[in-house]
């Protein structure tokens, strides 16, 4: 009961302020003057969304099946350096692989796709990897003493069940990744970053805003994407959302 | 059939090799239940582990229904083997029809075949199709998942099972109970299994045979009567316990040491009763049945002695029953219950066939551990002859 008022209260002071945001948003015209952008915009999320869809598939399409196969028992041996590899690759900050990707491929939507590749990665092929060594022995001792092929084991039992963790590692890897979008204008390849940083150039903070409103936003749907697909693709049975 | 040839395992660790299972040779017949029994270490886990290969054998073979497996593919050799775990292992990211239907799913079974074997499995191991079939292992409890487990292994009919402790992570009461659903299963079905546990007393419920390990040796090959009677050496005599004599009570039925015994008729006199006690040398009291020959109560010596009448106005009511087929465990603990040294045994219609005595228990029991002691003394006998 007293949770519940809380959160009514909770409720009412949103409201509240959320009216008092509309008053000044109304008296300082800021509607009208995010609205002056709305072409911009709208091409520049395109772009956006293609630079996340594009760098965060591919990173995907990499990630999954090297985490598999580094967690097979012949790659055991240069599994644990190679994972080391890909952690110390994630202290370099994402400015930084940008910075590098472009002295390597030059401006452009390439190297920016390339650099966001290789920024949201690591996490997936992480969480695949350890996804797949935590699957318990027992299941495999079942899995095997039954009479089923490595393959199948890996597609049947394996992945079903290192799914939750896998799906966890994409949400982190695309968080980053939409992240550090913004920053691909600064190597040319477009997206809402070149209305934040040209605001912040011009000091026009309505510019900035209509950049970095949108970029809030496509990185909350971009989560809840992925929430909802692990939500539906994870097996009932090992899915802890679906209790 | 398992015929089990040399087979022999050698570990390489770092301390040097490591014989896990040293030579091992045993048969189990069609349709039997052998239990592999040791401590920890003994390499009983190993040897089971060896015939699916999950541990491949050093040396040795194994023969299943006679045919050799050395040749054979590992993958067709395990689909052809029923494996039951003590972690149960069901895929939690599967119903349980579906974990049912693994293994046909494997062989190519279509969707209504093997629908209709999950259906029928979850019958044969006592839950219901209806309730369990959608459900996820993580929603059902550990004596349920274990059933499950019996039913997959099942779920292709394949001849020979091996069970690696199977029951052992299950609570005192409900291992009971699925022990007794699984050797009434086992009645109608007539697999050749082997069976893995460290329990005795599980063992001697469960096998038709017994084998001990030791150190990776196979020390004795016997049926739980045999094994408890004569154990082999000390350590088998040590593992098999102090209370081996009283084990052996499980494997003994009522009818093995029923023996007749003399009645009386409500109509009859307190006279007639007294002297039938003294005419069979009973102690304390003689039964009294009525006309459809079920016992109802007992007349006891005192009464007929000092008193006069009919025995259908002095006797007093029954203090227990029990069936030729129980176990004498059961009919021990009943006399120990109800204070009493025999105990008649009636059939389904509560028809009196014969009475169970102490003394006749004890004298079963005995009567092995005398000839083995006559043995053992002979030889000395004729040294003192010559």
């Amino acid at each position: 009961m007293k949770k519940l008022r809380l959160t009514r209260y909770g409720y009412g002071i949103g409201l509240v302020l959320m009216f008092t945001l509309g008053i000044l948003a109304e008296q300082y015209d800021v509607v009208d003057e995010l609205f002056f952008y709305q072409e911009d915009v709208v091409y520049l999320t395109v772009q956006h969304i293609e630079l996340v869809l594009i760098s965060g598939g591919i990173a995907i399409l990499i990630g999954v099946p090297l985490g598999t196969l580094l967690s097979r028992p012949r790659f055991a041996r240069i599994a644990e350096t190679a994972m080391q590899s890909l952690n110390i690759g994630t202290t370099i900050p994402t400015l930084a692989i940008l910075a590098l990707s472009m002295s390597l491929l030059g401006i452009g939507m390439l190297p920016a796709v390339f650099g966001l590749c290789i920024a949201s990665l690591l996490p997936i092929v992480r969480n695949t990897y350890t996804g797949l060594l935590e699957v318990p022995d027992h299941l495999k001792e079942a899995a095997s003493g039954i009479g089923m092929t490595a393959q199948q084991m890996l597609y049947r039992i394996e992945l079903p069940n290192a799914l939750y963790v896998i799906f966890a590692g994409i949400r982190t890897a695309l968080a980053i990744n939409v992240g550090t979008v913004p920053l691909a204008f600064l190597i040319g390849g477009g997206g809402l970053g070149e209305l934040i940083f040209t605001g912040i150039d011009l000091d026009e903070p309505f510019m900035m805003l209509a950049g970095a409103i949108p970029t809030a936003m496509l990185a909350i749907l971009a989560d809840i994407v992925i929430a909802v697909l692990a939500f539906l693709i994870v097996p009932k049975g090992v899915n802890p959302l679906r209790t | 059939m398992i015929k089990i040839d040399n087979l022999t395992k050698i570990f390489e660790t770092p301390n040097g090799p490591v014989t896990a299972a040293d030579h091992i040779n045993m048969e189990v017949p069609e349709g039997e239940i052998c239990v592999l029994l040791g401590p920890s270490g003994c390499g009983k886990t190993t040897t089971l582990k060896m015939i699916n290969r999950i541990i491949p054998p050093s040396s040795g073979r194994v023969f299943i229904n006679g045919e050799d497996t050395t040749g054979l593919n590992t993958v067709e050799l395990r689909r052809n083997i029923g494996y039951v775990i003590q972690q149960i292992g069901l895929f939690p990211n599967m119903t349980i029809e579906e974990n049912i239907a693994v293994v046909p799913k494997l062989l190519g079974w279509d969707s209504n075949r093997y629908k209709a074997r999950a259906k029928e499995l979850l019958e044969l191991v006592a839950l219901d199709p209806s309730v369990f079939l959608k459900r996820y292992p993580r929603e059902l409890s550990g004596g349920q998942q274990q059933r499950v487990g019996v039913a997959r292994a099942l779920a292709a009919d394949p001849p020979v099972m091996l069970m690696d402790e199977p029951f052992g992570a299950i609570d005192p009461i409900n291992r009971e109970v699925i022990q007794d659903e699984f050797l009434k299963m086992q009645q109608e079905l007539r697999k050749t299994i082997m069976f893995v546990s460290h329990d005795i007393d599980e063992a001697v419920k469960m096998a038709n045979r017994i084998a001990i390990f030791r150190g990776g040796r196979l020390v004795q090959y016997d049926t739980p009567d045999d094994l408890l009677a004569h154990p082999k050496d000390d350590f088998v005599e040590s593992f098999v316990g102090d209370d081996r004599a009283l084990k052996r009570l499980r494997l003994v039925q009522v009818s093995q040491v029923m023996e007749p015994v003399a009645v009386v008729k409500p109509s009859d006199s307190l006279q007639t009763a007294l002297a039938r006690i003294e005419e069979h040398g009973y102690s304390r009291a003689i039964l009294m049945v009525n006309e459809k020959h079920q016992p109802i109560g007992y007349v006891s010596r005192s009464v007929a002695q000092t008193t006069k009448g009919l025995c259908g106005d002095h006797y007093f009511g029954l203090k227990a029953t029990t069936s030729p087929s129980d176990d004498l465990r059961k009919v021990a603990s009943l006399m120990f219950n109800h204070d009493t040294t025999w105990l008649p045994c009636t059939d389904e219609q509560g028809v009196l066939v014969g009475r169970v005595t102490q003394q006749g228990i004890t004298h079963y029991l005995g009567a092995t551990y005398q000839r083995d002691a006559l043995n053992a003394q002979s030889p000395h006998l004729h040294q003192v002859n010559a």
